[in-house]
């Protein structure tokens, strides 16, 4: 019997959510370190699972679980709580681990209150024990959790902590499991995804990006941002308070529920640094980090790092840049 | 409609954040606190929503020791029409420490059951642990339907339609009958000031204050909280601004090679 589950997701009509991916390696590795089996299970309509099911039969599992009925075509929390909690019931996993998506944060805290759990939500690393890793204060420190009680453990990894490329090969059997679940469990209509306005800037091929946060403080202080970007031919981002407020469109936003981008030089201003901004920007190569707070998270990824205040540092670097070119 | 908004008292974002002596909490000896960011924007739809229907209540509740009354006053003063404070210990057993994602939830379900509100409303994660979840675990615990990542809260004939945000720029409307729970995503609404005559009219108006139930055992446990190691060497320029200016033009020809 296999002891850690992990619960895949379907990204649009075809393939992965690429942090399931991520989520099925670091499910991998908690198998191996627990010297236990690993399973994982897709659920959606049963067209749609058959194919991804298919694919998990050709990795290193115990069992590739496809789940599909009508009544999950569409995702609901109704549906999945329900759907999940039934498999559970079944399988009796040890540990279950997600994909810290947004919709794994719409359904597995109410599974875990289901099943008298707490999710251990948007953990960054696993170390022996288990310990799952998250953090606190916005990046600010690091907080280790363990699981206490007889229970089933329920963990959600967040984007790039764990590398999809390292999911292990080889083959498994693809189990089908037909859940009980009637229309009238589902109470929420859900209507078809939709975009706004088409989207007009494409951060994730610019090489070069300035980046402007809180630190800013006022709209009006946005210019010297502007221009310096416009010294350093670059295009102008923002983390989400900036776009929140109204001071740059969203579509400038990078992070978790923006852009993700990975250009040659990331010139974070103003920036602390929390995990939903840095998901989205941690594949650049060179990050500079100008911040007033020495303790701010992004100088913990930054390559290049100046604690000062933007605005004496921002004009002095337009002004010497314009200068060398 | 009556409306219940769960608010959150956090460390504000600039606090210098220390770990206690026991090496498994915070220091909050010397934090300064604030109504946590998306609580706010929470409360702000909540006050836009009886704005509109011209009707309806709103009371906003917030679990927490003694400090967490200028959390609610502060509710009170942007408009909320009454607070309920659920008094916890500060420190030891029957403080939030205590209580894992479940207990604080079961504390606000406790004193939301009270109120038998339409809507409860939520911000949809804390600055300050961030695990994200208390709201949908509330409503899990009241047996009504959820929402979350809401951007946007219209009427319907058969509940309510909201506006969520997904992934990668993606929308979704979804319908659901009351009651119900959402947690609100910042950005869809524009947060108010309390005015000056919003401070003098919150001094007469309602708190409620409830009885904790008491702490149960936690299902997950803080073994450790430490600062983050740094997963990059970074190079840290100092010197007067000119110098530091001149050092980043450097690196930017002859490293990044992007002048």
């Amino acid at each position: 019997m296999s002891k850690v589950l992990v619960v895949m997701e379907q990204k649009g009509d075809a393939g992965w959510h690429r942090i399931s991916l991520e989520a099925l390696a670091a499910g991998q590795k908690l198998a191996a370190e627990l010297g236990v089996t690993c399973s994982a299970v897709i659920l959606g309509e049963s067209a749609a699972t058959a194919p991804l099911a298919a694919e998990l039969a050709t990795k290193k599992l115990d069992t590739a679980w496809s789940v599909g009925h009508a009544q999950l075509a569409h995702y609901t929390a109704d549906g999945w709580v329900a759907v999940l909690q039934q498999l559970i019931a079944e399988q009796q996993p040890q540990y279950v681990v997600f994909p810290h998506t947004y919709q794994v944060r719409d359904y597995a805290p109410a599974l875990a209150t289901r099943l008298g759990q707490v999710l251990i939500s948007d953990v960054t690393a696993i170390h022996a024990g288990p310990v799952f890793v998250r953090q606190w204060m916005q990046g600010k420190l690091n907080a280790e959790y363990a699981h206490k009680g007889e229970g089933v453990c329920l963990v959600s990894v967040q984007a790039g902590s764990f590398r999809a490329d390292e999911v292990e090969a080889g083959s498994c059997e693809v189990k089908t499991f037909t859940p009980q679940i009637e229309v009238s469990q589902i109470r929420t209509k859900p209507s078809e995804p939709f975009r706004e306005a088409a989207q007009t800037v494409d951060l994730s091929a610019a090489q070069v990006i300035v980046s402007v946060g809180r630190g800013i403080g006022e709209q009006e202080n946005l210019g010297l941002v502007e221009e310096l970007a416009a010294a350093l031919g670059a295009e102008l981002a923002a983390s989400r308070p900036i776009c929140d407020a109204g001071w740059l469109p969203m579509e400038r936003q990078v992070g978790s529920s923006g852009q993700t981008v990975a250009p040659k030089l990331y010139l974070a201003v103003g920036i602390s640094g929390a995990i939903q901004h840095l998901v989205g920007m941690k594949g650049a190569k060179t990050v500079i980090a100008i911040n007033k707070d020495a303790d701010a998270p992004i100088f913990e990824i930054a390559d290049i790092g100046v604690v000062g205040d933007l605005f004496e540092v921002v004009p002095a670097l337009t002004k010497a840049i314009k200068g060398a070119v | 409609m009556k409306i219940v908004v769960a608010v959150k008292q956090v460390p504000e974002r600039d606090a210098a954040v220390r770990v206690a002596a026991d090496g498994r909490s915070v220091d909050e000896s010397d934090v300064a606190w604030t109504m946590n960011e998306p609580d706010a924007y929470a409360l702000e739809e909540a006050l836009q929503l009886k704005e509109r229907d011209g009707d309806g209540e709103v009371i906003v509740l917030c679990a927490g020791p003694e400090r967490v009354t200028s959390t609610l006053r502060e509710a009170l003063a942007k408009g909320a029409d009454r607070a309920i404070h659920v008094v916890t210990t500060d420190e030891g057993e029957g403080s939030l420490a205590a209580r894992d994602t479940l207990g604080v939830a079961k504390l606000l379900a406790e004193a939301i059951k009270t109120e038998s509100p339409d809507l409860v409303l939520t911000g949809l994660q804390s600055d300050d642990l961030g695990a994200g979840q208390t709201g949908v675990v509330v409503a899990e615990l009241l047996g009504v339907p959820h929402a979350t990542l809401v951007l946007q809260v219209e009427r319907v004939d058969a509940g309510i339609k909201v506006k969520r945000e997904l992934e990668d720029g993606w929308f979704q409307h979804i319908e659901m009958p009351l009651p119900a729970l959402l947690t609100i995503q910042s950005g869809g609404n524009k947060l108010r000031y309390a005015t000056l005559m919003g401070i003098k009219k919150a001094k007469s108006k309602e708190t409620r204050e409830l009885a904790a139930v008491a702490a149960g055992s936690r299902v997950d446990e803080v073994v450790k909280v430490a600062l983050p190691e740094r997963v990059k060497r970074t190079e840290m320029l100092t010197g007067s601004t000119d110098e530091i200016a001149a050092k980043i033009v450097e690196k930017l020809k002859f490293e990044v090679k992007i002048l």
